[in-house]
C-alpha cells in the first residue's frame, strides 16, 4: 500500500503540470490568433459595428447640425417616419425598383450566360464583353445613359422619333424616370451578375450532359432539366445579392434625377443622404437607416436559409 | 460534344447581337468623346476625329490629379484589404483557439451592416479624427473585409495542415510560415482578391462624394460628376472624355482578369 501513495503524488503533480502547460499553450495560440485578428476586429468594431449601435441611438434623439444629440425623443422618429409621405414613398419607391431591376438583370445575365457558357470559338471574348459593365462605374453609367435619356439629342428619343413615336420626358416625366433609373441599374449589373452566373454553369458536371446527349435529349430539353435545376443555388445567391444590392441604390439617382421628379425616384438610401448631409437632420435620417438595416437583414436571413437548404439538398 | 454548323451560326448571331446590345452605350461614349460638338449636335454620323474634348475635361479640371488620387486611394485599399484578410484568414484556418468561431459569427455578422446604413455615424468618426479630406478618411475604413477573408479562407483550407505542422518543428514560427509559404502558395487568390479590391474602389461613389470636400483627394468618379454638372452648353463630348477617362483602368483590369476573378467570386459566392 504504502508503494503506491508516491505513483500517485508524482501523477498529480504531472497532471498539474500538464494543466499548466496545457493553459500557457491556450493563452499563447489566444493571444497569436488575436494577433492575426486584431487589425480587422478593431477597424470592424470603429467601423462596422460602433457606427451600427450609434446609429440605432441617434434614431432616438434629435441632433445639431453638427450631429450631436441634443432631445431623446423616443419613438418620435420612426413615428414621424411612418407618417411621412415622402418617406413612404422612397420606401414605395424602393420595392418598386427592385422589382423593375432584379428579376430582368437575373434573366438576361442567365440568356447570356447560357449563351457564352457553349465551347466556341473566341467565346472568351463574348465572355469579357459580357462581364465588362462590372468594370463600369455607377458614375460613368449614369453619364452614359444621361445622355441616351436626353430628351431632345438622346439617342433613345432619337429612335422613338424616326420611328414615327412621340418623345418621352424619361427623366421628368414620373411615369417613366423609374423605369429609366431601372433600365441603367439593369445594365450596370449584368456584369456581375453574368460572371456569378458563368461561374455557377461551369461547376455543373459535364457528364450529367453527356449522358442526356446519349439519351438523345435536345438542346431546351437539357436547358430545363439539367442545368436550371443545378444552378439553383447559384441563381438564389445572385437574386439575393442582388436585392441587397439594389437597396443600396445611391450613385444613379445622385447623378440621373437627384430623386426627382417629384420623389418619384427617392429611394431610401438618397432620402438617408439628403436628410442627413442636406437637411442635418440626423436622427431622423438614422431612423431611416435603422429601417433600410431591418430590411437588407431580412434579405441577408433569407440568403442564409436558401443557402442552409441548398447544403441540404447536395 | 459537337456542335451543328446551324447551330453555331444561330449562337453566334446571338452572342454578336448581345454583345453589341451590351458594349453600345460603352462604344457610343468613346466614339461620342473624339467627336466635334457640332456633329454631336446635329446627331449625324462623326464626321471628323479630335481629341479636343479630352483637352477640355482635362482644361477644365484637375481631372490628372483626381486620376492620381483614385489611383492611390484604391491602391491603398487593395493593400490594406489583402494584408488583414490574409492575417484573418490565417488565423481562421491554421491557429486554434478559444472564441474563434464567435469572432467567425462575428465577421459574418458585419455582413449583415450595409455600409450605406451606418454612413451617419461613419462620417462623424472621420470628421472627428479630422480625417476629411484626407486619404486615410478614404481608405481605412474599407481595409477589414469579410469577404476578401473568406475568399481566402477557402483558398488556405486546401494547404495541407501537416506542412504548417513540419515547419513550426523546424523551428519556423506561424508568422514566417505565413509569409514564406501560405502567401506565396495562394498568389492566385490573392490577385484575385486585388484586382477585385482595386476595382470595387475606383468605382466608390457616395463615400467619396462625403468624405472629400475640395481638389486635394477628390476622385476622379466625384471629378466626372463635377464635370457632369458644370457642362452648361450641353457638351456631350467632353463629359464622355471624362467618363471614359474614369472607366479606361478598371475595363483593362477586368479585361486581364476576368478569369480569375470570375473562379474566384464563384468560390466566394457558392461555398
Amino acid at each position: 500500500m504504502s508503494m503506491i501513495y508516491p505513483t500517485i503524488e508524482t501523477n498529480e503533480t504531472y497532471l498539474h503540470q500538464a494543466e499548466r502547460v496545457k493553459r500557457q499553450n491556450q493563452m499563447k495560440s489566444f493571444l497569436k490568433g488575436m494577433l492575426f485578428l486584431l487589425p480587422s476586429i478593431i477597424l470592424f468594431s470603429v467601423f462596422v459595428f460602433y457606427p451600427m449601435f450609434k446609429t440605432i441611438y441617434l434614431s432616438f434623439f434629435l441632433t445639431n447640425a453638427q450631429g450631436a444629440t441634443t432631445v431623446f425623443t423616443g419613438w418620435d422618429n420612426y413615428k414621424a417616419l411612418f407618417v411621412d409621405p415622402i418617406f413612404i414613398k422612397s420606401v414605395k419607391n424602393t420595392f418598386l425598383f427592385v422589382f423593375y431591376t432584379v428579376p430582368p438583370t437575373v434573366i438576361i445575365s442567365l440568356i447570356l450566360a447560357v449563351i457564352a457558357n457553349e465551347k466556341l470559338k473566341g467565346i472568351g471574348f463574348f465572355r469579357t464583353v459580357f462581364s465588362s459593365t462590372m468594370g463600369v462605374s455607377v458614375a460613368a453609367a449614369s453619364v452614359f445613359w444621361l445622355y441616351l435619356f436626353n430628351p431632345t439629342m438622346g439617342l433613345l428619343n432619337k429612335v422613338l422619333e424616326t420611328s414615327g413615336l412621340d418623345a418621352i420626358e424619361w427623366l421628368t416625366d414620373p411615369k417613366w424616370a423609374l423605369i429609366a433609373v431601372s433600365a441603367t441599374t439593369i445594365w450596370m449589373n449584368i456584369g456581375f451578375t453574368f460572371l456569378i452566373l458563368l461561374g455557377g454553369l461551369q461547376s455543373i458536371d459535364s457528364s450529367l450532359y453527356e449522358s442526356a446527349d446519349i439519351e438523345g435529349s435536345g438542346y431546351f430539353y437539357k436547358l430545363r432539366r439539367i442545368t436550371i435545376p443545378m444552378l439553383s443555388p447559384t441563381f438564389f445567391f445572385v437574386i439575393t445579392v442582388s436585392i441587397i444590392n439594389t437597396f443600396q441604390t445611391f450613385g444613379q439617382i445622385d447623378i440621373l434625377t437627384q430623386g426627382g421628379p417629384a420623389n418619384g425616384t427617392n429611394l431610401i438610401v438618397y432620402s438617408i443622404y439628403r436628410e442627413a448631409f442636406v437637411n442635418y437632420q440626423f436622427g431622423a435620417a438614422s431612423a431611416q437607416a435603422v429601417v433600410l438595416f431591418i430590411l437588407i437583414l431580412l434579405m441577408t436571413a433569407l440568403q442564409f436559409k436558401l443557402v442552409e437548404r441548398k447544403v441540404h439538398y447536395q | 460534344m459537337m456542335l451543328s454548323m446551324r447551330k453555331k451560326i444561330v449562337f453566334y448571331v446571338l452572342l454578336i447581337i448581345s454583345a453589341l446590345l451590351l458594349a453600345g452605350p460603352a462604344i457610343m461614349a468613346i466614339v461620342m468623346s473624339f467627336m466635334t460638338n457640332q456633329d454631336i449636335l446635329t446627331g449625324r454620323l462623326p464626321t471628323a476625329f479630335t481629341i479636343d474634348n479630352y483637352i477640355a475635361a482635362f482644361d477644365r479640371l484637375p481631372l490628372l490629379q483626381f486620376l492620381f488620387n483614385s489611383l492611390i486611394v484604391s491602391i491603398v485599399i487593395m493593400l490594406g484589404q489583402l494584408i488583414l484578410s490574409s492575417l484573418a484568414a490565417y488565423a481562421f484556418v491554421f491557429l486554434e483557439f478559444k472564441g474563434r468561431d464567435f469572432l467567425f459569427y462575428l465577421f459574418i455578422a458585419t455582413m449583415m451592416v450595409p455600409f450605406e446604413a451606418s454612413v451617419i455615424p461613419n462620417f462623424h468618426i472621420i470628421r472627428d479624427l479630422n480625417w476629411i479630406d484626407t486619404y486615410a478618411g478614404l481608405t481605412v475604413p474599407f481595409f477589414a473585409t469579410t469577404f476578401g477573408t473568406f475568399l481566402l479562407r477557402q483558398n488556405f483550407k486546401q494547404i495541407p495542415k501537416e506542412l504548417r505542422e513540419a515547419s513550426l518543428i523546424a523551428g519556423m514560427g506561424d508568422f514566417k510560415f505565413f509569409l514564406t509559404v501560405v502567401l506565396p502558395v495562394s498568389r492566385t487568390s490573392l490577385v484575385t482578391l486585388g484586382i477585385y479590391g482595386f476595382l470595387t474602389s475606383w468605382n466608390m461613389y457616395l463615400w467619396p462624394l462625403l468624405a472629400s470636400t475640395n481638389d486635394t483627394v477628390r476622385t476622379i468618379q466625384i471629378g466626372l460628376k463635377q464635370l457632369q454638372t458644370q457642362e452648361q452648353l450641353n457638351q456631350w463630348g467632353v463629359i464622355m472624355a471624362g467618363a471614359v477617362i474614369v472607366i479606361i483602368p478598371t475595363l483593362i483590369l477586368l479585361f486581364l482578369g476576368q478569369k480569375k476573378l470570375q473562379k474566384g467570386l464563384t468560390e466566394g459566392a457558392v461555398k
